[in-house]
């Protein structure tokens, strides 16, 4: 019998096979993300001061909005084609899939998007030594994003409609991360440990809750 | 205690039970109304509109301290699996979300004269707001879900993750923006409020509680009801197929 790790890593590279043969998903999010920040200055007004201020919230809520654009997806492919029964059968816990699943989904939906956000913050007008802690702070925080959001999937896989039900469930959730994620790109450097914070208590978390609410789906 | 988890003796019970407590949540919240809008003095900075506060304070607590309740009851229905713990926690909900709704109308109709707009993003009544939507999410699962025993689960698991990250998002809502006046009521040295107001205010607190318990046990009541009448169709199907 493999070890945990082993099977972490195979649940992950088939995620990521996955991902890579169907195509979509990741860049479908990394679309919707440029095409939603273009949107702000129609919305505000095109003054570069005040793109420039409010370039950090911007992005931050595009990549909370893009990071749930197809999360509904998580575990729903896997509910409709067995696979999913398979893995709660095994004997491994099912926390450990649920957290192979958002280390794939983080790398296929957050990663593109971390790529693309400091051009973004370019088309807004983003102060200089803004970029690195945008990114840092990207990378710190998008996986609490992944975690919190698996919660919800896990909770809505097989229901109709489930998706609008999952923004409503995982957003307010995401309040923390957002505060602490846009404080910490601002450059203040403390809110740095408590995104890290938030990030490890999902870390904790989401693989409870997530298993919890995929076997009463299975069950 | 535990003898009331039989939903028959919880029945028999709460029948019994249920005129005194209602009858006891219309006298306090009477008193405390009355106390409230004619008894206490206007504040000396405030003037009348403090008696806002009478309304608003008992319903932001409140709002809290039942989705507490709400998560304990969700907690002991995962791990007992008792039906009697399911229908608290489901029927906490819509009270819960009552309190926060009020507490949100209330603190934006005391903003209006205090701070002269009727919304700021200050962090309590974000954090109020964020409470709502948790209310919400928990509701709509409930809704959603179909099958009565899975959608008990499932909410159970979203009031639970809800409970975990209420600090969370209530410590970050802070640390992004204080704006309201410090706690007057909870502090080590005593509360800075004068006896003159805080006698209607804890009457309102008491009215608050018992409104709840009584509206609470009415839902409870209902909820067994409706599940009785489903079996019965159920049975009732089941004898003419």
């Amino acid at each position: 019998m493999r070890g945990w790790m082993g099977m972490f890593l195979i649940q992950l590279r088939r995620d990521l096979t996955l991902a890579a043969r169907l195509g979509g998903g990741g860049l479908l999010a990394v679309a919707f993300f440029v095409v939603l920040v273009t949107l702000v200055p129609f919305g505000v007004g095109a003054e570069p001061a005040l793109l420039s201020k409010l370039a950090i919230g911007m992005i931050w809520v595009g990549v909370v909005l893009s990071t749930l654009l197809s999360l509904d997806r998580l575990f729903q492919a896997d509910y409709e084609d067995g696979s999913l029964d398979l893995i709660y059968l095994s004997p491994q816990p099912l926390g450990l899939l649920v957290l192979a699943k958002c280390a794939a989904y983080w790398i296929t939906t957050a990663l593109p998007l971390i790529v693309v956000a400091p051009l973004l913050g370019v088309l807004l007008n983003l102060p200089a030594e803004n970029y690195g802690f945008l990114v840092l702070s990207l990378l710190v925080g998008t996986p609490a994003l992944s975690l919190v959001g698996a919660v919800g999937a896990a909770l809505t896989v097989g229901l109709r409609r489930g998706s609008l039900l999952l923004s409503l469930l995982v957003l307010p959730l995401c309040v923390p991360t957002l505060i602490f994620g846009a404080a910490a790109a601002g450059g203040h450097l403390n809110n740095f440990y408590l995104l890290g914070a938030v990030s490890l208590v999902f870390l904790v978390v989401s693989p409870i809750a997530s298993s919890a609410a995929l076997k009463l789906n299975l069950g | 205690m535990f003898d009331l988890a039989n939903p028959k003796k919880f029945m028999d019970f709460s029948a019994r039970l249920m005129p005194w407590l209602a009858g006891l949540a219309a006298l306090t919240l009477g008193t405390g109304l009355y106390l409230a809008l004619f008894v206490a003095p206007p504040d000396y900075q405030q003037g009348e509109s403090v008696r806002i506060m009478y309304v608003h304070v008992p319903a932001a607590t409140l709002s809290m301290a039942v989705y507490a309740f709400m998560a304990l009851a969700s907690a002991l229905a995962l791990i007992m699996k008792h039906p009697l713990a399911d229908m608290a926690a489901k029927a906490t909900a819509p009270i819960g979300a009552g309190f926060t709704f009020l507490a949100l109308v209330t603190g934006s109709l005391w903003g209006k004269p205090m701070w002269g707009t009727w919304w700021v993003w200050d962090a309590r009544l974000t954090s109020e707001l964020v409470l709502l939507f948790l209310y919400l999410g928990y509701m709509a699962i409930w809704q959603a879900v179909e099958d009565p025993i899975k959608a008990a689960r499932a909410a159970a698991v979203v009031a639970l993750v809800g409970v975990v990250n209420l600090p969370v998002i209530k410590f970050s809502v802070d640390w992004w923006n204080t704006l309201h006046q410090p706690a007057s009521l909870m502090r080590v040295d005593g509360p800075a409020i004068h006896p003159s107001m805080l006698w209607p205010l804890l009457v309102m607190f008491a009215a608050y509680g018992l409104f709840f318990a009584a509206v609470l046990i009415v839902r409870m009541r209902m909820e067994i009801l409706k599940r009785r009448a489903r079996s019965l169709q159920l049975a009732q199907a089941r004898a003419r197929a």
